[in-house]
């Protein structure tokens, strides 16, 4: 049985193996689950399936979610760059409403994949769909690199539990961008050591990011977040592919976003009692929506 | 033992919002009402920090309810499941509790009908979960392996005696008890499945007070 809890095995043992991460991962993962290859493929395709559906739904629908807040936002940009095309290109456009349509969807309790939350469903698939179209990859690739998505977000969740509750939103749209990262490194051929930098510069840079969801909503902030930090992740790789190394190896940046997610108030913990969750107009929004829990009857 | 797996990352595929709030709602649902495998007709779902204050807005109560009449975290009528026939013939309600010494997720399902049941159990992220106490006993239920739970009286051999009767591999034993000689538990997590025949043999074996065969989640 292959053991592989921290970022140092899977390398030691992709090297060792002359191995990709992908491969070792689904070789593992056949052993955990005492499965085919086969069969642990055909899972992981039905997530892409299920992201695809979300993504081809949520391009299209302007339903908002049951708060009113949220849910119009993927149109209306997808309208505005008909127009005005983004600067960055098509590639850009697609990234960011593809996440934009994701989380959307979500928000109306549709369907979608947790990956690794719903709360950052919109990363991960907006980058393995948008840059798989736009460089006509195969299915086998894209299969292959959310199996290393996984394994990255599993190694890391081996020490930081994904749940905003407990590590802020670091740990949940944090990890996704680190996922995302390494989906993008490996789909443009990047090394196992490139894969692995491109997680660890994405995961710094988003240290001690909270969870203040404005009425305790996966809404606000959250929707937006998700076409924002599906950019971050291209950055990420971007350095990574260019040779970029992150100083402080993954493990340690894990240890360390662990650590801050200790220390981090709970009042920023998915509690909705701190931050953006408790400004002015967000006060007025909770009012509106829960005025029979605020008044505790 | 905790051996991962990529999946516990790369999905569920399930009904938005949240991951831990709503899809870990319903599997703690969906486990308790498979704990319980009676006919209720009372439940309390209580609901503490995170779960109580932001519950509302992200269904935590719908999903709870929802996993507990058996659907499963990918049913899209969980959004509705308080105007569903199904809810109709259950009294159910909610409470909203605040207890930092429990998990941020964490809830209690209080029911009564035939018999009485407590579960305790938390939702530990990406729509993994845990179910860690019933009736007060220590236990560790994931839904990841079919387990059983055992209640019987605590005194030698009982642990030898009922683990010869089951013909899988068992993953992980747990047991706990009340004091010594009183009422003890087992929470047996296994590789395989168990017939019937198996369940029946322990069910009727002396001072086994108790015994329910917990599938796991296919979802």
């Amino acid at each position: 049985m292959l053991h592989i809890t921290t970022f140092e095995d899977l390398k030691k043992i992709c090297r060792e193996k002359d191995k990709t991460i992908w491969e070792i991962s689904q070789l593992r993962e056949t052993e955990v689950s005492d499965r085919l290859p086969s069969k642990v493929r055909e899972q992981v395709k039905k997530s892409i399936d299920a992201m695809k559906e979300a993504i081809r739904t949520g391009v299209k629908s302007e339903e908002k979610a049951i708060s009113g807040m949220c849910g119009d936002d993927c149109v209306r940009l997808i309208r505005s760059f008909e127009k005005r095309p983004a600067l960055f290109g098509k590639l850009y456009e697609k990234i960011v409403t593809y996440a934009l349509a994701t989380s959307e969807e979500n928000l109306r309790m549709g369907k979608i994949v947790a990956c690794p939350t719903a709360g950052s469903c919109g990363i991960v698939p907006s980058v393995l769909v948008a840059v798989s179209e736009e460089l006509e990859l195969t299915e086998p690739e894209e299969i292959n690199a959310l199996i290393t998505a996984g394994e990255v977000g599993r190694i890391i969740s081996n020490k930081l539990q994904p749940a905003g509750a407990v590590g802020g939103c670091q740990a949940e749209c944090g990890l996704a961008s680190a996922m995302a990262a390494a989906v993008l490194t490996q789909l443009r051929g990047g090394t196992v050591e490139q894969i692995l930098n491109s997680v660890a510069l994405a995961l710094k840079n988003l240290l001690g990011l909270t969870c203040d969801p404005v009425c305790g909503l996966v809404e606000i902030p959250c929707v937006k977040r998700n076409p924002f930090l599906a950019i971050h992740a291209v950055t990420a790789s971007e350095m990574a592919l260019g040779g970029v190394v992150s100083k402080i190896p993954p493990d340690e940046v894990v240890d360390a976003m662990e650590q801050t997610g200790k220390l981090m108030s709970p009042l920023l913990k998915e509690s909705s009692q701190a931050g953006l969750a408790t400004t002015k107009t967000a006060e007025k929004l909770r009012k509106k929506l829960f005025p029979r829990v605020l008044n505790g009857e | 033992m905790r051996e991962t797996s990529i999946f516990d990352i790369i999905s569920p595929i399930m009904a938005g919002p949240s991951s831990s709030h709503t899809a870990g709602a319903v599997r703690l649902g969906l486990l308790t009402r498979n704990i319980y495998s009676d006919v209720a007709q009372k439940v309390t779902f209580k609901l503490y920090n995170s779960y109580a204050s932001t519950g509302l807005g992200h269904g935590t109560d719908r999903g709870l309810l929802a996993g507990f009449l058996g659907f499963s975290v990918d049913d899209m009528r969980i959004k509705e499941i308080f105007n569903l026939e199904e809810a109709k013939g259950l009294d159910y309600s909610f409470e909203f509790l605040e207890d930092f010494n429990r998990h941020p997720n964490a809830v209690d399902i209080v029911i009564e009908g035939q018999s009485s049941l407590t579960v305790s159990g938390k939702s530990i992220g990406a729509g993994e979960v845990v179910i860690d106490k019933v009736n007060g006993f220590g236990i560790n239920l994931t839904g990841k392996y079919n387990s059983l739970l055992i209640v019987y009286e605590d005194i030698p051999h009982m642990i030898s005696k009922i683990t010869s009767k089951i013909d899988t591999n068992i993953a992980e034993l747990i047991c706990d008890r009340y004091a010594k000689g009183e009422k003890a538990s087992m929470c047996i997590s296994l590789d395989g499945e168990l017939t019937g025949d198996v369940i029946q043999r322990i069910k009727n074996m002396p001072r086994v007070y108790m015994t329910r065969y917990v599938k796991k989640l296919e979802s």
